[in-house]
């Protein structure tokens, strides 16, 4: 953007800036060498273990899917300068809510998926109402909320169905027009296509001989990767997005000019609210089955692939394209030290050391846009 | 002239505080009108009211010479009222672009895939920042890596832009050093040539002196009334603000270096 200045306008005390320092600035920076790491680190120790063959890409695809269904909600509103803790339990407690209310008190599946959606969205909403009208900070606020929708998720699994795993969720998901939205599979064409071509692997016994070892993209992944691209247009592209980075970077600066930071922040915990019931939903139509400690440690999970994707703790600042590549590495790591035959217990170790060098580089950049020294 | 905004006889009570007992003000197009006080003078919660962050207790905000009542900032800058605070004015990690046009972002396309238009707004950025003297190195050029000064411009800019008819400047000048500070008394001057009222709140005589037409002094809540320009000095404005007798006495002693 130099150009646009002539040069009789140009301050002498300003330095030229380096295209390595304009790059580092860039917060999805962090997030793309890291996807780069991980990737040849699993190329070398994993290469030749199915990894990087069909099953095995779509293995991770999914459970980085998973994480990045999550990491766009909670990176909006972190950047609007808010957490939400209670994405876990949440997703447990919509999962709960879809079966209780389709399997056992025979509301039509569609209903109960709507109406848990609804309802979901709406916790959300009283989430931030909380926060706003408290003044509390996110932290404590849905804190709160983590324990109280766990704990109403697991008595009322008990009281009406005594037991904390609720099958029989597939039986009704097999007659229903919007349960394929989240459970069902795309693209299968295509795979079957691949499979005669001899590019993919087939089957070669039982009674699926000749099939594609894959036989479609699961909704969740189109999920994500929606999510994303209307995350990213919204934040980067559109007045409200301006509004986002506006509430987190200071809410005041921003109320004064006229941004109404409470209805932006409290949208944020409700789009949260809605990324942890596409994933509640999507996991319930993929097992059948929903479970009352689903989604355990998932809120920490999503704040990780934030940050992992150069976003700052304190809000004002991140990509959801970022929050992508962080969900990809943390789902490339799980599933590739599986693969690598690693000690499971070693990704913990690995995910704390990538967390920690992320967010000493976060720190970092943040020193090199505002100047401070 | 007749006055763009007319605050009369305003008071604000929190709870059992009297903020404001009763204080009157009024600014005209064109003109730089200093609003001076010590530190709980009420300085504050007075712009506060006219920005409409507050509401007064009692008294009027005459806008154009009708009764206004405004429920948010909001309405206060539709009718024409800008405020810059001193250190809430912008947001560091916001490029200059997006900060300048924050509230009030241009949008291009239809429903629902109306975008921000950041061609048009990084354009006009420049332009307008290249008008107050400031170059960017790019619009996107986060805010944080401007002087205090810088900012405080950038700010005017905006306000200014943005069609204010009345700009207040809270401590502007406070916390910058001497050629910044330099810097934002010409952007003043230069902002009241365009026929901009601009209320300008300071406690350093020194500066309000350099750029002021009318000065009003608060003390403790309460007005002592509007000197024009060329009808008081330094000492006399210093004498109002504190209330007299204990500065003078302080004064004596630090030999008038205040």
């Amino acid at each position: 953007m130099t150009d646009v200045i002539p040069d009789a306008l140009k301050d002498e005390r300003i330095k030229p800036v380096s295209p390595l320092r304009r790059a580092l600035i860039r917060p999805e920076l962090g997030g793309i060498c890291g996807t780069i790491l991980v990737f040849l680190l699993f190329a070398v120790i994993a290469g030749d273990s199915g990894m990087f063959a069909a099953e095995g890409v779509m293995n991770w695809t999914v459970v980085s899917a998973q994480f990045m269904v999550i990491a766009v909600g909670a990176c909006l509103l972190m950047i609007a300068g808010e957490f939400d803790l209670s994405t876990g339990s949440m997703i447990g407690f919509s999962g709960v809510m879809i079966a209780i209310l389709s399997v056992h008190i025979g509301v039509p599946l569609w209903l109960a998926i709507i109406a848990t959606f609804v309802f979901c969205i709406l916790l959300g909403g009283v989430n931030g109402w909380l926060v706003i009208r408290t003044g509390l900070p996110s932290f404590i606020v849905t804190l709160a909320f983590l324990y109280i929708l766990r704990g109403l998720t697991i008595w009322g699994s008990i009281y009406f169905t005594r037991q904390t795993i609720i099958g029989g969720v597939a039986e009704k998901a097999a007659t229903d027009w919007l349960a394929p939205i989240f459970g069902g599979k795309v693209l299968g064409w295509l795979f079957t296509w691949m499979g005669e071509a001899g590019w993919i692997a087939t089957f070669t016994r039982g009674n699926r001989a000749g099939q594609p070892v894959i036989d479609g993209i699961p909704m969740l992944v189109v999920w994500a990767i929606v999510l994303v691209i209307f995350g990213h247009w919204l934040l980067t592209r559109t007045k409200f997005g301006n509004w986002i980075f506006a509430a987190g970077g200071d809410a005041l600066a921003a109320r004064y000019v006229g941004v109404p930071v409470n209805r932006v922040k409290i949208l944020m915990f409700m789009f949260s609210a809605f990324c942890a019931c596409v994933f509640a939903t999507c996991q319930v139509m993929e097992f059948g089955s929903a479970a009352a400690d689903r989604g355990l440690l998932k809120e920490f999970e999503a704040i990780i692939c934030v940050v992992i994707g150069g976003a700052l703790l304190t809000g004002g600042y991140g990509s959801v394209i970022g929050a992508a590549l962080g969900a990809i590495i943390f789902g490339v790591v799980q599933q590739g030290l599986f693969f690598a035959n690693a000690e499971s217990s070693l990704f913990r170790v690995f995910l704390g050391l990538i967390l920690l060098t992320a967010v000493i580089m976060n720190t970092y950049i943040r020193r090199i846009i505002t100047g401070e020294r | 002239m007749a006055a763009i905004v007319e605050m009369k006889d305003i008071t604000k009570h929190f709870g059992h505080v009297i903020a404001l007992a009763g204080v009157s003000f009024d600014i005209r197009a064109g003109e730089c009108h200093c609003l001076l006080g010590d530190n709980g003078a009420g300085k504050s919660t007075f712009i506060k009211i006219m920005s409409g962050v507050y509401k007064p207790s009692g008294g009027e905000v005459l806008v154009e010479g009708t009764p206004t009542l405004f429920q948010s900032p909001r309405d206060a800058m539709t009718a024409g009222i800008a405020t810059v605070y001193q250190d809430l004015a912008m947001i560091p990690l916001m490029s200059v672009s997006r900060n300048f046009w924050m509230g009030r972002e241009p949008e291009r396309g239809v429903w629902p895939f109306r975008t921000f238009d950041t061609a048009k707004a990084d354009d006009i950025t420049v332009k307008e920042m290249r008008k107050m003297g400031i170059s960017l190195r790019g619009p996107d050029q986060a805010v944080g890596t401007l002087s205090g000064g810088e900012r405080q411009t950038v700010a005017i800019a905006r306000a200014v832009y943005f069609g204010a008819k009345v700009l207040i400047l809270d401590e502007p000048t406070s916390a910058l050093g001497v050629r910044q500070t330099a810097n934002v008394l010409s952007t003043i001057d230069r902002v009241r040539k365009q026929g901009i009222g601009v209320v300008f709140i300071t406690h350093n005589v020194r500066h309000a002196l350099a750029v002021g037409d009318r000065f009003t002094v608060l003390n403790r809540g309460q007005t002592l009334g509007t000197a024009e320009r060329g009808t008081v000095d330094a000492a006399a404005l210093q004498d109002m603000m504190a209330g007299g007798q204990e500065l003078a006495l302080l004064e004596s002693s630090l030999g008038g270096t205040i």
